[in-house]
């Protein structure tokens, strides 16, 4: 798995305040980096700026291979089961045979066939999660994925991670909840 | 993935029952108005396409808060764009969605609606084809609508306000009963689906960025 993400002196503005300046760093394949910072530090705005969905207002961003993103809102369709909902994704990437295994790997095969609107946060968090095992992509990026979850499901998640990492990805995760990355870099905002 | 979406968006107005309502509230119109004008066949005759057309612009803007604003509030858009999805592409994909959606059903429902109008064969073909050539303009115009307002307070009303006045031509055209108006509804048609997915697409990208 060939994977790069880097920024290169990034400096991000919402609505008229500097969130963070000049910031830098580069994940290179198995590499990880946990981002800090208390509530409206940036730590989703760094994320959607990584995933390209947030123009930086100077300084630029390298990224190369797919990327998966676990933001905030699951993207799952309520009406749907939770099968149907990953799958709806995994189509697009290209990858329906994945979804067995990614439900199986964050521990929801067992309510495959539920809708997703039945679902507790938690679940839906572990959800969201499989869509982004389930995407194949060689960078990973995490808003808060142990939120809401109870501890063995946060020790899945640290597992996931490490096999991700193992297998070439990288993971940028993004959490304010003590959360397992050995190596990791530590950003502060 | 264009393909994926339109079957997506479908399957989520078939379960949200979405594709009887507009059909329901067509029909609906078209029965309230002999009501209201009297039985009277020549006047109903008369004044029968453009209450058919009145009552299909309605049922296009019926679903427009759910065409967008869920897409963007479950980050649905951000997926797709995360994807590299342009969202002119997106946007396209839930006009062709939103037409499947409501034309068709309407074209079928409009055959009864001509009975309850006493509209001749001769008028009711006019009307499937002013249908049929006009149904796409108005999802165009439903679609950079809903783009338009997603993320705002109050945007139901706000809805009517934005696609009515814009709609208009639309409405000339298609009741119209000269020889040119069909092309020219053709033409107003093949305008807004032409430039709706940019509309939509800049609306999206707009709201991503604030």
């Amino acid at each position: 798995m060939s994977a790069e993400l880097a920024f290169g002196d990034v400096t991000c503005v919402r609505g008229g305040r500097a969130l963070f300046e000049g910031l830098s760093f580069a994940l290179a394949p198995g590499g990880a980096a946990r981002v800090t910072g208390a509530n409206g530090a940036g730590k989703s705005s760094l994320l959607r700026i990584a995933a390209g969905l947030l123009r930086p207002v100077s300084g630029g961003v390298q990224r190369e291979g797919a990327v998966a993103l676990l933001a905030e809102q699951a993207a799952l369709d309520g009406d749907a089961t939770l099968a149907e909902a990953v799958g709806f994704w995994a189509r697009i990437d290209g990858r329906p045979d994945a979804v067995t295994g990614a439900l199986e790997a964050v521990g929801l095969s067992a309510i495959a066939d539920a809708p997703v609107r039945i679902l507790s946060t938690g679940q839906r968090r572990r959800g969201g999660l499989a869509r982004v095992v389930a995407s194949g992509a060689p960078i990973w990026l995490l808003d808060e994925p142990a939120s809401g979850l109870d501890a063995p499901a946060v020790g899945q998640v640290e597992a996931l991670i490490a096999r991700h990492r193992a297998e070439g990805g990288i993971a940028l995760v993004a959490t304010h909840q003590p959360l397992d990355l050995p190596g990791a870099q530590e950003i502060a905002l | 993935m264009i393909a994926a979406l339109i079957v997506r968006d479908l399957r989520r107005q078939w379960r949200g029952g979405g594709v009887w309502m507009p059909v329901a509230f067509f029909l609906l119109v078209a029965t309230l108005f002999p009501f209201a004008i009297g039985p009277d066949g020549e006047t109903l005759a008369r004044v029968g396409p453009g209450a058919a057309w009145v009552a299909a612009l309605l049922a296009a803007l019926l679903p427009i808060d759910r065409l967008i604003a869920p897409d963007v509030d479950n980050g649905v858009l951000d997926q797709l764009a995360v994807r590299g999805a342009s969202d002119e592409l997106i946007a396209a994909a839930k006009i062709a969605a939103h037409w499947l959606g409501f034309g068709p059903p309407l074209m079928l429902a409009a055959i009864p609606a001509a009975a309850l109008l006493r509209l001749d064969g001769a008028a009711l073909w006019r009307l499937e084809a002013a249908l049929l050539i006009g149904t796409p303009g108005l999802a165009a115009l439903a679609v950079a609508t809903a783009a338009l307002i997603a993320g705002l307070r109050g945007a139901g009303a706000l809805a009517g306000l934005l696609m009515l006045p814009i709609a208009v031509p639309l409405l000339i055209f298609a009741s119209g009963d000269g020889p040119g108006a069909l092309k020219l509804l053709a033409a107003t048609s093949l305008a807004l689906v032409a430039g709706a997915p940019f509309v939509a697409g800049a609306a999206i990208r707009a709201g991503r960025a604030s």
